[in-house]
């Protein structure tokens, strides 16, 4: 009940401006992610777009295909050159026609540092005790291959 | 469903009366409502809702089934509380999200370890 956060550290092996670009300019921040943004990202501004397929993974680009057309905005927050790039968003906002705009929102926050041989990345993603618990089960139920889908699968392979 | 991770699949058993638990609407409201306004008895539960005294009963045994909340006696009232520590399970939503963020991050490695 306590874990507010997630956080992810990682060695990326690639030079540290290469990274912030890629983090930093919405064009290709999408294009990795899986995104279109009508516009750049600047601290203190909305930024909206809509999911379009990742350029870079076939299998991953398959699993967001149902989401083509879905609408994201983003609230950024800090943009420190070459240093952090934070902003906030609606977490698992994939229910189509939901709107999510009255809800808790939580934090992203991508930070650089040097590493031996590339750029270390942290990434941690905070404020999840401020999602409603209805939210959670919903988005739960929502996800394709979630819980509630792998369960009713196991129950029907264990009922055999 | 790859049949190999068997332990995972455990998991998903154990947590599956929860799911089914909160996989119903009036169920999920009491849920927020005692994670929201803290243990409450029946009679402040079923207040200004449209549900039935009997039915938030039924669906009380249900959740405590489950183990998602637990009841002890006041005087002559039963007080409702949510068990966290079920709860807990519930909360594996954050995996699946920690998952996701593990995709991302092999999407972000692929676009900037590659050479264009």
């Amino acid at each position: 009940m306590t874990a507010d956060r997630i956080e992810k550290i990682v060695t990326l092996r690639a030079p540290r401006e290469r990274v912030w670009q890629a983090l930093t300019d919405a064009k290709k921040f999408g294009a990795w992610f899986g995104a279109e943004l009508d516009g750049p990202f600047v601290a203190g501004q909305r930024v909206t777009g809509r999911i379009v397929p990742t350029k870079v993974d076939p299998e991953t680009a398959k699993h967001q295909e149902p989401y083509r057309g879905l609408q994201v905005e983003w609230w950024i927050e800090r943009i420190e050159p070459m240093t952090v790039f934070s902003f906030q968003w609606h977490p698992f906002a994939i229910e189509p026609g939901v709107d999510y705009s009255a809800e808790p929102t939580t934090l992203v926050e991508f930070e650089l540092g040097d590493a031996s041989g590339g750029t270390s990345l942290r990434i941690t993603e905070s404020g999840f005790d401020r999602i409603p618990l209805e939210r959670r089960a919903r988005a739960f139920a929502a996800n394709e291959g979630g819980w509630a889908k792998q369960t009713e699968l196991i129950a029907t392979y264990l009922a055999l | 469903m790859r049949r190999s991770s068997s332990l995972a699949a455990d998991k998903l058993v154990e947590a599956a009366p929860v799911f089914a638990a909160l996989g119903d609407a009036t169920r999920l409201r009491i849920v927020a409502r005692l994670c929201l306004a803290g243990p409450q008895s029946i009679v402040r539960l079923t207040d200004g809702g449209r549900v039935t005294r009997q039915a938030v009963t039924k669906h009380l045994h249900a959740l405590a089934e489950a183990g998602l909340v637990r009841s002890t006696r006041e005087g002559r009232e039963r007080i409702w509380a949510i068990d966290p520590h079920r709860l807990a399970a519930a909360n594996r939503w954050l995996e699946q999200i920690s998952k996701q963020w593990d995709d991302t991050i092999d999407r972000l490695r692929a676009f900037v370890e590659t050479d264009d």
